[in-house]
């Protein structure tokens, strides 16, 4: 199997799964759902890390990876951080 | 030291797992907050993880991106106040499209520059993918993010030859990709970067007022689409997996605020969705004859209820009324009433956005029910009382065949003894339909501002 291949599988059984598991959230968590996805998506520092840190002739690849990398952090950081301040609004009750 | 390829799969393994239990934990809010964390402890080892790989050399460059991006980041989730989620969330997703494209791009330009032979016809594929995705997601929440914000009119902005428009930019989008996978050029990727970008606003522009929601939704399941196209780009199985779940989880709230709307998922996909024609309804309100109430009628009639529903709906929000209408809830409850809320799923700005709202305001969670829930209660309730809301209370939604609400979900407030609601003027909801509602015999109206009529009210039962 080609790696696309494999690629594929994993997108394809990866929807599944979150399929599954989205329509287990409760409605009234919908918004900080959508918050942590957002910090979730920030995944794709992987992907700019690994550009940024690229050994390589050109300065705009090293460029174009940092902008990546500072972009993406904002999401992480910014998402987890608004995710968990929702959140504690809905656990101090009770 | 060289690292085995599998040492880094496993822990990406790992961070996936981590991810997939933080999504579970928000089936509950007792578990939502763990959940979080998990999610959290998942990212700090994929990037740690990554940071070990021996492709990376240069790390003084990566931390300062890193440092200055979670500061920026960290510091704007701390100031955001909860009414400006919708943008915020909006603003973020171009962020993740932004950075596939600059990933997507890195890449290229790397094998351009650093002669490392030509790319593989599938490789060029996924690279283009990636591109059109992620500027897609950039400019439509760019969109999002301008009407949410007021920056631009929120109104749905159509003109004639629309969906040729966009026909025209996705065929060039494809021709000009087809050429790019031939020849590799810059010029050609530019072109369809830039291509895409366009219509990305074409998409969302028509697009606008009530169905925020719906698009709000629609551009976190690109975003998530664009994360996993890198991952194809990349080969990198851990961005394949995280974007597939970020992607289905936007899909399925598009899913759900369609649904909830009475809109067809497809017409919003395209752009343009239903509704257009505004029917002004040419029968004023005085002719039907209203019946209007007086803050005190309606005081009087909330503290000698045994059961009271609440209604609240963006009004609401855009009056900031929710810390005026907790006040509203402590002092009924002290006179002994029950007091629910009742919530639509497309109430607000973003799905779920009136439930953070009214937990912000300190209500507890477990007065504040989904249509489903609620909607059998009504009946047995003295008082529905309608804040801020309109066309998600319309009965004619059930009755009339030929209005645009038609089969649209409702909350039967109308079945609730007496109906008072509040509104700031006889206008119409957001989809210019007359509100059969208000014409009911046991419906009165109370007219004012959201949150001066919840003072009111508030004064009015303490004082009585």
């Amino acid at each position: 199997m080609s790696l696309t291949m494999v690629a594929i599988y994993v997108f394809i059984l990866s929807c599944f799964v979150g399929y599954h598991v989205i329509w287990g959230v409760t409605p009234a968590l919908h918004t900080p759902l959508m918050a942590v996805t957002n910090a979730i998506s920030g995944i794709v520092l992987v992907g700019a890390i690994l550009v940024a840190g690229m050994e390589t002739s050109s300065t705009w690849v090293s460029i174009v990876g940092c902008l990546g990398v500072f972009l993406a952090s904002i999401n992480i950081f910014g998402g987890f951080v608004v995710t968990n301040r929702m959140l504690a609004m809905f656990k101090k009750k009770r | 030291m060289s690292l085995n390829p599998d040492f880094f799969a496993f822990f990406y393994l790992i961070a996936t797992i981590l991810f997939i239990y933080g999504l579970k934990g928000l089936s509950s809010p007792k578990t939502a907050l763990r959940g979080n964390g998990s999610a959290m402890i998942g990212m700090l080892l994929a990037v740690s993880v990554t940071l070990l790989c021996p492709e990376v050399k240069a790390y003084g460059r990566i931390f300062l991106a890193l440092f200055g991006g979670g500061l920026l980041g960290t510091v704007i989730a701390l100031k955001i106040s909860m009414t400006a989620m919708p943008q915020l969330v909006a603003i973020l997703h171009s962020f993740v499209g932004l950075s596939a494209i600059f990933v997507v791009l890195g890449t290229f330009l790397s094998h351009t520059t650093d002669h490392l032979g030509s790319l593989s016809l599938v490789e060029v594929i996924e690279l283009g993918l990636g591109t059109v995705i992620g500027a897609i997601t950039v400019s439509g929440s760019w969109v999002a993010f301008g009407k949410l914000q007021g920056i631009l009119k929120s109104n749905p902005l159509r003109f004639p030859g629309q969906h040729a428009l966009n026909g025209i930019l996705g065929c060039f989008i494809l021709g000009f990709a087809i050429r790019f996978c031939i020849f590799q050029d810059p010029f050609s990727w530019a072109v369809v970067a830039g291509l895409a970008l366009v219509l990305g606003l074409s998409l969302v522009l028509p697009i606008g007022g009530a169905d925020m929601p719906v698009i709000v939704s629609m551009l976190n399941s690109y975003s998530g689409w664009a994360a996993s196209a890198t991952g194809f780009t990349l080969g990198n199985q851990l961005l394949v997996t995280t974007g597939a779940l970020v992607g289905s989880s936007g899909a399925i709230l598009s899913y759900i605020m369609c649904k909830a709307m009475n809109r067809s998922i497809l017409s919003v996909i395209f752009g343009g969705v239903g509704g257009s024609e505004q029917e002004s309804s040419s029968v004023s309100a005085t002719a039907r004859g209203v019946k209007s109430a007086s803050v005190d009628d309606l005081g009087f009639m909330l503290e000698n209820a045994s059961q009271v529903i609440i209604v609240p709906g963006y009004g609401l929000a855009v009056a900031q009324a929710q810390h005026a209408v907790k006040e509203l809830y402590e002092v009924l409850v002290e006179k002994k009433v029950v007091v629910k809320f009742a919530i639509h799923p497309v109430a607000g700005r973003m799905p779920g956005h009136m439930n953070v709202l009214l937990a912000e305001s300190d209500i507890p969670y477990d007065c504040v029910f989904e249509m489903e829930e609620i909607n059998a209660e009504f009946s047995s309730t003295d008082v529905g009382l309608v804040i801020g809301a309109n066309d998600v209370v319309n009965p004619l939604a059930k009755t009339d065949k030929t209005s645009p609400l038609y089969g649209m979900p409702i909350l039967d407030v109308y079945k609730a003894k007496h109906v008072f609601v509040c509104k700031r003027s006889m206008q119409s909801g957001y989809s210019g339909v007359d509100n059969a509602l208000f014409y009911y015999p046991h419906c009165s109206l109370v007219f004012g501002d959201a949150k001066s009529t919840c003072d009111a009210l508030v004064a009015a039962v303490r004082n009585s």
